[in-house]
């Protein structure tokens, strides 16, 4: 993740530079959004400002835009981010027992995060890994066929720095 | 393009040398793949190997359950489930040698000696894999690669020898229908766009494969994106666009990353942009990021995500042939669908046409995953059996228990019990039984699902991703929701079931777009074939299949119980208590039904085991959290 908050540098001039060379079609909105989401983590209201001047339309219609695509976090989000995927295939191999023992441990709800700790817990649509299923993605790192058995160990892992994972056999 | 092939050429080894193919998708990633290919690179150069063997890593080669795999060319030696420390032994066996290594190979039970070719393998047999067989050798990310195969000799003869009118006339030859779904004639839908007289036109490529519990779209954008490119390129100068844009949902970095890639070297071989190829021909293609929305997928949602709005679905017609991006008639097609246009074109839609049924031509690729020994992507020819596909392809069931359903469409289609897999799998066939062809998403389904949990999964997805501008899905995926709640809490009632299908015929004909009107299918299907399920539900208090946690609990059989108390350690909820025979017991009252003791308990006790029917007064932990 590289939004380890804003590398000292003011969110106007991150903004600033994301919108440089950047025609202000209606069409390079989302792309724009991404850029944000990718560089910030999330959206305050400055950049939703910003994005609505820029690009010449209501801040109501950005803010609907954020609020409908799971993209895009109006909250600020953490160092670690753990999404347990839910998609079909990992459903029918336990993956909602996967998510609740990950709820247990870090105390939180899916789609909750904590600031003390700095992890996010998410259930996100299917990531198309099926074959492999349960999937879980910890800061990008994939872990395949994940037994709730693994998922101290992952958490374990956040806490230590280090995520060593076997995956199970088939 | 001469010049592109010789120089192609020039970064191939000799004649001689093998090429160790390791399959690095997504999936392979997953796996370990990255890790497995460091470890072939430092021993290629350890031992001196540069210029014998070759490793390449290319996209995904179908068995994506024994990834990563590697296959070595040219004799087509298969190894599943490679593990770095077999790197140095495999180069010298095999690499060198040519001696394949059998314990190295795929091993069954049937087949225990391990099998040492790819077309042995079961999984491989029974399949016709024209797109996916192109990427078992081809580097995804070199353009070199892909003209080494034939690529780009499609487009070449399109522009030098076929009018816009003859393009279109031998896709619609062919009988090549949408692989999205929908199964719309795409030849026919060029024609109605060439048709309209507006300009500019668009081509687009759909490329946001929502379903959950298929990948197939995935697989061919991160293993071969060249194919999808060149067919929108032919369906550019088919329908007379001169802009291009490929759609691919966030969810897959790595397609996004590879697709991005593809593109600007496209450009720079002046493959896009002005003139291509020296033609009076010029087309822009530009790749757009989905934001996270399932119902992007839905042709005028797609339309105004790629414009930059909420995708919102709108009423039809006016259809995008007529009306798409920015009001210009829009050409848009599925992933698959583009893949198979170069394919057309180079072998003729008379080949083309030759195999699948009546109505459906060619192949189709599926994602088979679930409960059946073996997983991953497979293509087949149109008209094959879904007992084929499960039982042949798949092995049957992973786990010795029955195959009792196949879950076909995602969260538009439906589940088909065993009894019909005698039915083929085509456009017509599958809606008759009341599922969909889908996308290409199949999930097997063993006695350890649930039926009734299911359709609660899928009626929860359509209910998230609903953009709840009309009533009847916005409402109805809610009540539904509601309704298969308390069913699977054992608090239903007979008189739920027919409330439950008056919903969904009302959602089916009264929603704006396909996803209300196909949303209610998982839920229809299942009451059409697995109605006993709810009725157990209801009536007994029983889920037979152990999964709905408030109708099953945990229990420890004393006799097999060593005594090691892990189980009472490790539980979350201090629901486990030393009884009096000095063995644990579960306190069912405090009990969350959460599975992790008997996970914990050691594989030769196996001591904890669930049973149905408790009724069980609880408060779930998360209550309807799970998306």
């Amino acid at each position: 993740m590289k939004n380890d908050t804003d590398g000292g540098r003011r969110v106007p001039e991150v903004v600033e530079s994301l919108l440089a060379g950047l025609p202000p079609d209606r069409k390079n909105l989302i792309f724009f959004l991404h850029e944000v989401q990718r560089e910030l983590g999330y959206f305050s209201e400055e950049v939703v400002l910003q994005a609505a001047h820029y690009f010449s339309v209501s801040p109501a219609e950005i803010f609907g835009i954020l609020t409908f695509y799971s993209a895009f976090k109006l909250n600020q989000s953490c160092v670690h981010q753990i999404k347990v995927c839910q998609g079909t295939a990992c459903h029918v191999r336990g993956s909602e027992a996967i998510v609740k023992e990950f709820s247990r441990l870090l105390g939180l709800k899916p789609g909750e995060f904590d600031s003390r700790i700095g992890v996010s817990l998410e259930v996100v649509n299917c990531l198309g890994c099926c074959a492999i299923g349960p999937v879980v993605v910890v800061d990008g790192k994939y872990y395949a066929r994940v037994n709730i058995k693994e998922v101290e160990k992952i958490v374990a892992g956040l806490t230590t720095g280090e995520n060593s994972h076997e995956s199970a056999e088939v | 393009m001469k010049d592109l092939k010789t120089a192609g050429k020039g970064n191939q080894n000799g004649s001689s040398s093998r090429v160790i193919s390791l399959s690095a998708a997504s999936c392979g990633q997953a796996s370990g793949a990255l890790e497995v290919a460091s470890a072939f690179e430092l021993a290629i150069k350890e031992l001196g190997l540069e210029g014998k063997v070759q490793l390449k890593l290319t996209g995904c080669h179908g068995f994506c359950q024994l990834e990563p795999d590697i296959i070595i060319f040219p004799e087509k030696y298969f190894y599943p489930q490679v593990k770095a420390e077999d790197a140095k032994r495999i180069l010298l066996e095999t690499g060198v040698n040519g001696r394949f290594i059998p314990e190295l190979g795929f091993q069954d039970e049937i087949t225990p000696n391990g099998i040492s070719r790819l077309e042995e393998v079961p999984f491989y047999q029974d399949q016709l894999r024209w797109l996916i067989d192109q990427q078992l050798d081809l580097d995804p990310l070199s353009l070199e690669d892909y003209l080494e195969h034939g690529g780009f000799e499609a487009l070449e003869s399109v522009l030098s020898k076929l009018s816009p009118q003859e393009v279109i006339g031998e896709i619609m030859a062919s009988g090549l229908r949408g692989r999205g779904g929908a199964g719309f004639s795409t030849g026919l839908k060029w024609k109605l766009a060439r048709e309209v007289a507006a300009q500019p036109k668009y081509i687009v490529c759909n490329g946001d494969e929502g379903d959950p519990g298929a990948y197939m779209d995935r697989g061919i954008l991160e293993s071969n994106p060249y194919s999808v490119l060149e067919g929108m390129l032919i369906g550019g100068y088919a329908v007379g666009a001169t802009k291009g844009f490929i759609y691919v949902r966030q969810e897959y970095p790595l397609a996004i990353e590879r697709l991005d890639k593809a593109i600007s070297l496209l450009y720079q071989a002046g493959l896009l942009g002005e003139k291509i190829l020296g033609n009076d021909f010029s087309f822009e293609l530009e790749l757009v990021r989905g934001a996270g929305a399932f119902v992007s997928g839905e042709e005028t949602a797609l339309v105004a995500s790629i414009e930059g709005r909420r995708a919102n679905p709108r009423q039809r017609p006016p259809f995008p042939v007529v009306s798409g991006l920015w009001g210009k008639p829009t050409v848009i097609n599925n992933v698959e669908t583009w893949a198979n246009i170069p394919l057309i074109i180079k072998n003729g839609a008379a080949w083309f046409s030759k195999t699948g049924t009546d109505k459906s031509k060619g192949t189709k690729i599926f994602s088979l995953v679930g409960q059946v020994k073996y997983s991953g992507l497979i293509e087949v020819p149109l008209g094959i059996s879904l007992n084929e596909i499960i039982n042949k392809i798949g092995g049957g069931a992973r786990s010795g228990k029955k195959i009792k359903a196949v879950q076909i469409g995602g969260p538009s289609g439906g589940c088909l019990p065993a009894e019909l897999f005698n039915l083929r799998v085509d456009y017509e066939s599958l809606p008759a039984a009341g599922a969909i062809m889908g996308s290409g998403g199949l999930i097997a389904l063993d006695e350890d699902t649930c039926l009734v949990n299911l359709a609660l999964y899928f009626l929860k997805f359509a209910r998230d991703e609903s953009c709840g501008q009309c009533a009847p899905c916005r409402i109805g995926t809610q009540q539904m929701v509601t309704i298969l709640e308390k069913i699977t809490k054992g608090q239903g009632e007979l008189a739920d079931l027919d409330l439950l299908e008056k919903i969904g015929l009302t959602m089916q004909q009264a929603s704006l777009c396909g996803l209300g009107r196909t949303a209610p299918n998982p839920v229809l299907t299942a009451l059409r074939y697995f109605r006993h399920e709810f009725v157990e539900h209801i009536v007994e208090k029983k889920c037979e299949a152990l999964v709905c946690p408030d109708l099953i609990s945990y229990v420890i059989d004393e006799d097999k119980c060593s005594g090691c108390l892990l189980c009472l350690n490790s539980c979350p909820y201090g629901a486990i208590e030393v009884g009096s025979s000095g063995l644990p017991q579960i306190n069912l009252s405090s009990c969350e039904a959460c599975g992790l003791c008997s996970s914990i308990c050691p594989e030769e006790f196996q001591a904890i085991k669930k049973i149905s029917g408790k009724d069980r007064q609880q408060t779930q932990l998360i209550p309807d959290g799970m998306n």
